[in-house]
């Protein structure tokens, strides 16, 4: 929903005069400025969005309700003890020293001590991230590559009430999965694949097969609610202007929607996938669990049950950073495809 | 998981679009109450979201006993007793899954609240605020916004701990960065209205001016995200659940019940289907109405549209082996999805180097004339024809596709959305060369080129290679007639070619038409709303009302004002140019080098367009 206000309206006449009036530079040139305008704005975004981060992740002790140290070690502790630990945790500095040394510490790549193990928390994020970012970026390249090619074959198919029964039965299908959270698919899965039909094994990292449910649960919703989109986008991009001038140019299909529609589809939809692919991130957490999956999500999810807090903002800030690279990726793709959105034109 | 969020939002023009901050949201929060007419999804899901909340009520009350029970036998299977087994301490699962439903539907409701109501309070309020503090609020929401909720969520779980408090209150404030956005996209379409304007300059207090004159009017939309967020938090209260997060033992919700499942699966796994089964079914109703009450707000949505077609009327008349004209049109009409005649029996020829005008208010047919002769009509629209024919082809049949290129050529109306925004301008000038007259890709360019040369682009070599956002409107559109010229078409349609354009330019356009046409002798479809356009141009002018041609006249007589229907002496009235002698204006303009009579009445006719 987010995602809608940044949509670059294909043929959008206001959008088209705004770029008209400054886009009068010419050549080679015209390209670096807007890139460099593209890199300037989006590193403005970009300080805000991990500086946010930082602070949100910074916050989660000092506004734990009562005494964090109290909170930490539980209510038996001991006085020394926990005087101890507020002094080791400079939790009797104040909040602003505080916040000083914790941005020192991650300017250092120091996150500090896992509670739990011991160990430094970089160390715990070394071994369990390339779990996680296996899982996300394996579902996000399912989703992209299973969603537009099915929504958009669907788009045309039905286009302008074309085929009503198959638009029914699409929307009606994939309306139903789309409703499935990640971890609900994953359990349905585990049970279908692993239990039932022996298959695929639910369990374990031994094998490459272990992946596949897990990618597979994580991918099914997004996959179906990307392929919504693109059918949705479709359409609008099919009604516009320039498509009636293409099929003027009497192209063949093949042509008229691939070279004329997809990149224009591409544009809306991947705006519309960002915010549905950093949302993957999320669910890449829950799902963990579902597999005794040993990333970043199990691990995070098993921090807070047992108050590990420097674990805990270690592992959200690490998969904060990935849903902003995610966005950024994505902005980069969009200026690829369509330059009119290095503009800033899509902001709203 | 904001891909619950987003998806009823990317429905067609759904009215949550915040992107478009326009006219057709207020609005369609007053249609629900005008037409009560349910969208059959609204309805469906109205049924199922009902029975659910009758199970909440209901099941906790019957079956609350049986859930809670101990004993009856550990990790039984399902029988008469217990329909679908009884877990690890012997409690009833069935009994559970639905007892389960009042506090999942709880937590969800709590978590929405503080979602809607802390979203629409940010949103909202920040327009009263001073700009800057506005702006400043808005980029940290768009910071915020590019998180994952269930990040946000599990930073707040984290401070507040595990617990169904610490849940609820998680999710819910997880989604208010989201609901802010929207209030304030949408609170930003309407916050310059006359009457909000009003309102403030009559000094209505801020909180007042939110509450009675902004709110009511993003009702609708707010509606439709209320549920979808519903839907969101629902799932993702139970996915801390589910993890451990949330709701602990002894109370229990979906989430809970899933995970109390998952232990057991392979042995049992019926007892993590029923919470499954519940938790989808919740999803879906929810789902089915936002959408539905989507649909029910902007009922456009549910427009159903069938496809182009051309229908031959009658199949008598055999074509002609030797045609006279180039282009006959005879009886034909256009029909609009919803059976609306567009245009009624309309019938005309052109002959070779001959430009007809067709002149008309808008709606009055003639693009509609246009695109039936094109063969462009938008899907739904109908058209029927006892002939349509270009020279010898049939254009009521399927026709060859490169004939259809080489012998038409089109322009548009407007050069701002004719061209694909994605693509480079080479490439499409240069298409119906590259495909249909079989050039290479570098033979295709120079033609493009030295077509763009010809009009006097400057520096066509780099301007091929940029998008149509950085060429002008004029340019564009003299481009569009170059391109459109190349294959030497037998007939030019150009559909209001000038309309979108300021008035130099236009002079600028009509005078590329008129140096076609005489250079090449290509037949022209001219059409156009301003009389004075046409008659400079055009051997005989259409005169066209309400889908029927009214006047019939040569460009002579339109010149000299011999008209006979009051329509076309309105139309000429509309165009003040009539009356003002040619001689009289020319002092004023710096004739042109060379100038033919011709090309200063155009100039002069596009001067009297600007006064209409």
């Amino acid at each position: 929903m987010t995602a809608q206000d940044l949509l670059p309206r294909p043929g959008d006449p206001t959008q088209h005069i705004a770029t008209v009036a400054d886009g009068r530079r010419r050549g080679a040139a015209w390209m670096r400025s807007d890139w460099a305008a593209f890199a300037l704005r989006r590193l403005g975004g970009l300080v805000l969005s991990v500086g946010l981060l930082v602070l949100g992740v910074f916050l989660i002790v000092p506004l734990i309700p009562g005494d964090p140290a109290v909170a930490m070690l539980g209510t038996n502790a001991t006085p020394e003890a926990i005087a101890a630990l507020r002094a080791r945790l400079g939790l009797d500095q104040p909040l602003w020293a505080q916040f000083v040394d914790f941005v020192g510490g991650l300017l250092r790549g120091e996150l500090g001590s896992s509670f739990r193990y011991g160990v430094p928390v970089t160390d715990i994020i070394a071994t369990k991230f390339p779990y996680t970012a296996l899982l996300a970026l394996g579902s996000i390249v399912i989703v992209i590559v299973v969603a537009i090619p099915l929504g958009m074959t669907v788009g045309v198919l039905t286009r302008g009430g074309r085929r009503g029964v198959l638009s029914t039965a699409f929307g009606a299908i994939a309306g139903f999965l789309a409703s499935f959270p990640a971890y609900v698919a994953g359990t349905l899965l585990v049970i279908i694949f692993a239990i039932w039909l022996r298959v695929l094994p639910a369990g374990g990292v031994t094998t490459p097969g272990f992946w596949v449910l897990p990618i597979a649960a994580l991918a099914l919703g997004p996959t179906f609610a990307v392929a919504r989109v693109v059918r949705q986008e479709t359409y609008t991009v099919l009604q516009q202007d320039f498509m009636r001038t293409a099929r003027g140019r009497r192209l063949r299909a093949i042509r008229l929607y691939l070279v004329h529609a997809l990149p224009n589809l591409m544009t809306s939809t991947l705006t519309l996938t960002g915010l549905i692919l950093a949302g993957l991130i999320g669910g890449t957490i829950i799902i963990e669990t579902v597999f005794s999956y040993p990333g970043l999500g199990l691990e995070v999810v098993q921090s807070i049950i047992y108050k590990d807090y420097p674990t805990i903002q270690g592992i959200i800030l690490v998969i904060g950073l990935l849903a902003i690279l995610i966005n950024l990726l994505i902005d980069v793709v969009l200026g690829l495809i369509d330059p009119r959105t290095l503009g800033g034109g899509h902001d709203g | 998981m904001a891909d619950a969020r987003i998806a009823p939002a990317s429905e067609p023009g759904a009215p949550v679009a915040p992107g478009a901050p326009n006219s057709s949201r207020p609005d369609a929060a007053a249609s629900l109450h005008r037409r009560r007419k349910f969208a059959p999804s609204l309805t469906a899901g109205l049924v199922m979201g009902g029975a659910l909340v009758l199970v909440a009520i209901l099941a906790p009350i019957v079956l609350g006993s049986a859930a809670e029970t101990l004993g009856g036998g550990s990790r039984q299977s399902p029988s008469p007793e217990h329909l679908l087994g009884t877990d690890a301490l012997g409690r009833d699962v069935f009994a559970r899954s639905l007892v389960a439903t009042r506090l999942t539907l709880l937590m969800a409701t709590g978590a929405t609240a503080i979602s809607v109501v802390g979203g629409v309070l940010i949103g909202g309020l920040i327009w009263l605020a001073p700009r800057r503090f506005r702006e400043v609020v808005l980029r940290i929401i768009d910071a915020t916004v590019a998180f994952p909720a269930l990040v946000l969520a599990l930073v707040i779980a984290a401070i507040l701990g595990a617990g169904a408090g610490p849940a609820l209150i998680a999710i819910g404030v997880a989604g208010v960065p989201a609901f802010a956005r929207l209030t304030s996209n949408m609170v930003a379409g309407i916050a310059h209205r006359d009457y909000v304007t009003t309102a403030r300059l009559l000094g209505v207090p801020g909180f007042r001016l939110f509450s009675r004159h902004l709110l009511p009017n993003i009702s609708g939309p707010l509606l439709v995200l209320t549920t979808s967020s519903f839907a969101l938090a629902l799932l993702e209260i139970a996915s801390l659940s589910f993890v451990g997060l949330g709701v602990q033992s002894p109370q229990f919700d979906y989430g809970q019940l899933l995970s109390d499942g998952l232990v057991a699966i392979y042995s049992q796994p019926w007892q993590a289907i029923a919470p499954s089964i519940m938790l989808i079914y919740a999803g879906i109703a929810a789902m089915l109405i936002g959408d539905g009450l989507a649909q029910t707000l902007d009922p456009g949505l549910r427009a159903v549209k069938r496809r182009a077609r051309l229908v031959p009327s009658r199949r008598d008349t055999a074509i002609p082996a030797a045609p006279a004209a180039l282009l006959e049109v005879r009886d034909l009409h256009v029909y609009a999805p919803n059976g609306a005649e567009l245009v009624k029996g309309v019938s005309f020829a052109i002959d070779r180097g001959k430009v007809l005008g067709l002149v008309g208010e808008s709606g009055s047919g003639k693009s509609m004339t246009a695109m039936a002769v094109a063969g462009l009509l938008a899907d739904g629209v109908r058209a029927e024809a006892e002939q349509l024919r270009l020279d010898d082809m049939d254009l009521a049949r399927r026709n060859d596709p490169k004939r259809l290129a080489l012998e038409i050529g089109l322009v548009y109306q407007d050069p701002g959305t004719t061209f694909n925004p994605a693509l480079r301008m080479g490439v499409q000038l240069a298409e119906v060369a590259r495909i249909h007259m079989g050039l290479g890709k570098r033979d295709a360019r120079k033609q493009v080129e030295q077509s763009l040369d010809r009009i006097h682009v400057r520096d066509p070599e780099t301007r091929v290679r940029q998008h149509a956002f950085q060429w002008s409107g004029g340019m564009l559109q003299r481009a569009t007639i170059a391109a459109a010229t190349l294959p030497e078409p037998k007939l030019i349609i150009a559909d209001e070619p000038t309309t979108a354009l300021d008035v130099t330019v236009q002079a600028e356009v009509l005078r590329q038409f008129r140096r076609i046409n005489r250079d090449r002798g290509t037949a022209m479809l001219f059409i156009s709303h301003d009389i004075g356009v046409v008659q400079e141009l055009c051997d005989e002018v259409l005169v066209m009302r309400s889908g029927q041609i009214v006047e019939r006249l040569s460009g002579d007589a339109l010149k000299s004002g011999r008209v006979v229907h009051p329509y076309t002496q309105q139309l000429l009235d509309a165009s003040p140019r009539m009356d003002d002698p040619i001689v009289a204006r020319e002092p004023l303009e710096a004739p042109p080098v060379n100038a033919s009579s011709d090309r200063s009445t155009i100039e002069a006719t596009v001067e009297g367009g600007t006064h209409v």
